[in-house]
């Protein structure tokens, strides 16, 4: 990356650090309801991952997606608008935290039985392949997805059909509440699972947001030159707990201390002093950043609540919810 | 095209129909390529269409469903088969939280065009595993159009009309069915989805079944006529859209009604059709309404048994005779 590109990431996270902590406060003021699931400390997989993906490439994510959805070009006003249940929101209010989703932007969906999405995205690699683009898409899950069936479905479907899909497991060293070591056979819950089905299988640093970057982008040139999937596991952590019910009070203080200063947002900070980019510099991106979740609430804020007349469209492609003739 | 086509002839005829029109109509399933399904309902499409629009898959029912939903929300037309409906329980989990709802909870953004196709139901002693009529299964699900034919010429309009719909569809062909022979349909039919047909008119009680509970039906009308009770038989067709009118109409003509359902009666479709029926057919109603259906157990495997807990012709006389009596 160069200090240009770097710069831009490192905005790009800060605005969704700068998001999760406006709908960290709005729950706290009821003003979002349900749970969330903020991804605080993962935002450098997503921007790495995106800065490395063409406009064009599908990406799909979990229930823990904010960073994913905004990486990928949903603005933090509409995120927020739809956590707030406002007409204005992402997916009209229909969908919430757990199923943000742009679709014009190849922003496939958040999807939140865990694992059920990396099929799907072997399938979208596999409708490319089909009509003849050189698109990838792209499956972001959890360490907790590595044991469920369809991550072994859907990786041998992709080996086999030797589709040009990613796979990356963001490996925050917990199951929801249980640490993934506790329930998994091998040490890389993702990486070591990759030689069962003859396709390279990685580790990076997943608070780095250039390793991120580089790496997906050798993996992804690799699947569009038809080579075939590959597992990615970006080792990260989160900031708060599994949700917003969740005060994480099992994990070791001084692991929590060790990741906290291991900042995904600090480390971009001294990646582009290294490379010469003033402090001052920062500091004005860190400003626009501001200023930009600061207005995305105060427009979610002023945006009309969803019309209930909404609940009974968008089941069927006509539009409506009829089941009868 | 022959005088005759079989149903299961009928299923690669529908969609061998739909892949010439329409170049983003693929096929994925198991022994579905050089094999020609399992049931010989995907035989010719391998040859004609080549590996690059029929997938030969892993036995890996959630990456079938789950991949065609991928395919089908990037502009394909996906069409997976799940040999046996029983194995639609394996990737039950893209049937009732991933493709039905994808299209709602994101606002309208996405649009799933796939059909899942899966051989359904008993009566040839496959046991409690291979034998189950899990259309109801669907049904408890919002967002799934269902389509279950009764006949060759359906299959293949049904079929157009489900690989056409821009809305995910589960495809019901009865095995017990496979073998029957109908007409070829002409060029370019088809049966729009949520059509019942009236396939035998009566003025005395009004039959409701559902693929392979309509030639049943239409047998046990027969009989009935020599005793002087003329059956009006109603092919449902398909469960979403529900064609409650078709269903009203014809209750007003006989004022009688029962429903010939293959699956259990707990839970069964029957019940969802008789519940319409009372809230807004009521007073079109003469008699108590019946619903004829499997017992509440497992598909057992002896023909002896099976005979027992699925509907036969002669429970469906039986049924019907009580009623006109009432």
């Amino acid at each position: 990356m160069d200090p240009a590109a770097l710069l831009a990431a490192y905005e790009q996270m800060t605005v969704i650090r700068r998001t999760e902590k406006a709908a960290h406060d709005l729950f706290l003021q009821g003003l979002v309801k349900g749970t969330t699931h903020l991804a605080a400390g993962h935002e450098a997989i997503a921007v790495g991952a995106s800065a490395a993906l063409r406009p064009d490439d599908y990406v799909f994510a979990t229930y823990r997606g904010h960073h994913h959805a905004m990486a990928r070009g949903a603005t933090p006003e509409e995120c927020l608008a739809e956590l707030m249940s406002r007409a204005t929101g992402l997916c009209k209010a229909k969908g919430g935290s757990m199923h943000l989703t742009k679709a014009s932007t190849g922003m496939l969906g958040s999807y939140a039985i865990v694992g059920a999405h990396l099929p799907m995205a072997a399938g979208a690699a596999w409708s490319a392949r089909l009509r003849g683009t050189d698109q990838i898409a792209v499956a972001f899950f959890g360490d907790g997805a590595t044991n469920i069936g369809a991550f072994h479905e859907a990786l041998n479907l992709a080996a086999v059909w030797k589709l040009p899909v990613l796979f990356v497991c963001e490996n925050n060293l917990y199951m929801e509440y249980t640490p993934i070591a506790d329930v998994t056979a091998v040490a890389r819950p993702a990486a070591d699972r990759a030689p069962a089905y003859g396709i390279p299988g990685e580790v990076v640093d997943g608070n780095d947001v250039v390793a991120v970057q580089e790496t997906v982008a050798r993996l992804a040139a690799r699947a569009r030159a038809g080579d075939g999937p590959a597992l990615l596991e970006a080792q990260t952590y989160r900031h708060f707990g599994h949700s917003r019910a969740d005060p994480a009070t099992y994990r070791p203080a001084e692991e929590v201390e060790r990741w906290l200063k291991h900042d995904p947002l600090d480390l971009a900070r001294g990646q582009l002093a290294e490379m010469g980019v003033a402090e001052a510099v920062l500091g004005e991106a860190d400003e626009r950043a501001t200023a930009v979740v600061r207005k995305a609430v105060e427009a979610a804020k002023a945006a009309p609540p969803a019309d209930p007349d909404e609940a009974l469209t968008d089941v069927w492609a006509d539009g409506g919810a009829a089941w009868r003739t | 095209m022959a005088d005759v086509i079989s149903y299961r002839e009928a299923v690669a005829e529908g969609i061998a129909r739909e892949m010439r029109r329409d170049p983003s109509v693929v096929c994925l399933g198991e022994d579905i390529g050089e094999a020609g399904g399992v049931f010989k309902t995907t035989v010719g499409l391998f040859k004609e269409f080549g590996p690059q629009r029929v997938w030969d898959t892993p036995i890996s029912e959630q990456a079938i469903v789950g991949a065609a939903m991928g395919a089908a929300m990037t502009g394909m037309r996906p069409v997976a088969e799940i040999m046996f409906s029983d194995f639609l329980a394996c990737c039950w989990d893209y049937l009732a939280n991933e493709i039905p709802k994808v299209r709602y909870m994101t606002g309208g953004q996405v649009t799933v065009p796939l059909v899942v196709r899966t051989a359904n139901g008993g009566g040839l002693g496959f046991g409690a595993q291979h034998s189950q009529a899990t259309e109801n299964w669907a049904l408890t699900v919002p967002g799934l159009k269902i389509a279950a034919p009764a006949t060759p010429a359906d299959v293949i309009g049904m079929m157009a009309a489900a690989i056409r719909s821009d809305d995910p569809v589960v495809f019901f062909e009865h095995k017990g069915l496979l073998a029957s022979k109908g007409t070829p349909p002409p060029p370019d039919h088809v049966v729009e989805l949520g059509r019942a047909a009236v396939v035998r008119e009566g003025a005395d009680v009004t039959l409701v079944a559902l693929a392979s509970m309509v030639p049943v039906a239409l047998k046990a009308a027969e009989l009935l006529s020599g005793e002087g009770i003329e059956a009006e038989v109603v092919d449902l067709r398909c469960l979403v859209p529900l064609d409650v009118t078709t269903v009203l109409t014809s209750l007003g003509r006989t004022s009688r009604l029962v429903t010939v359902e293959e699956n259990p009666y707990q839970g069964g479709w029957g019940a969802t059709l008789v519940s319409v029926v009372a809230d807004e057919g009521f007073d079109l109603l003469d008699a108590p309404v019946r619903r004829v259906a499997g017992d509440c157990v497992p598909l057992p495997f002896a023909d002896a048994l099976e005979e027992r807990v699925i509907p036969t012709v002669e429970k469906v006389v039986a049924t019907v005779r009580g009623l006109a009596a009432y």
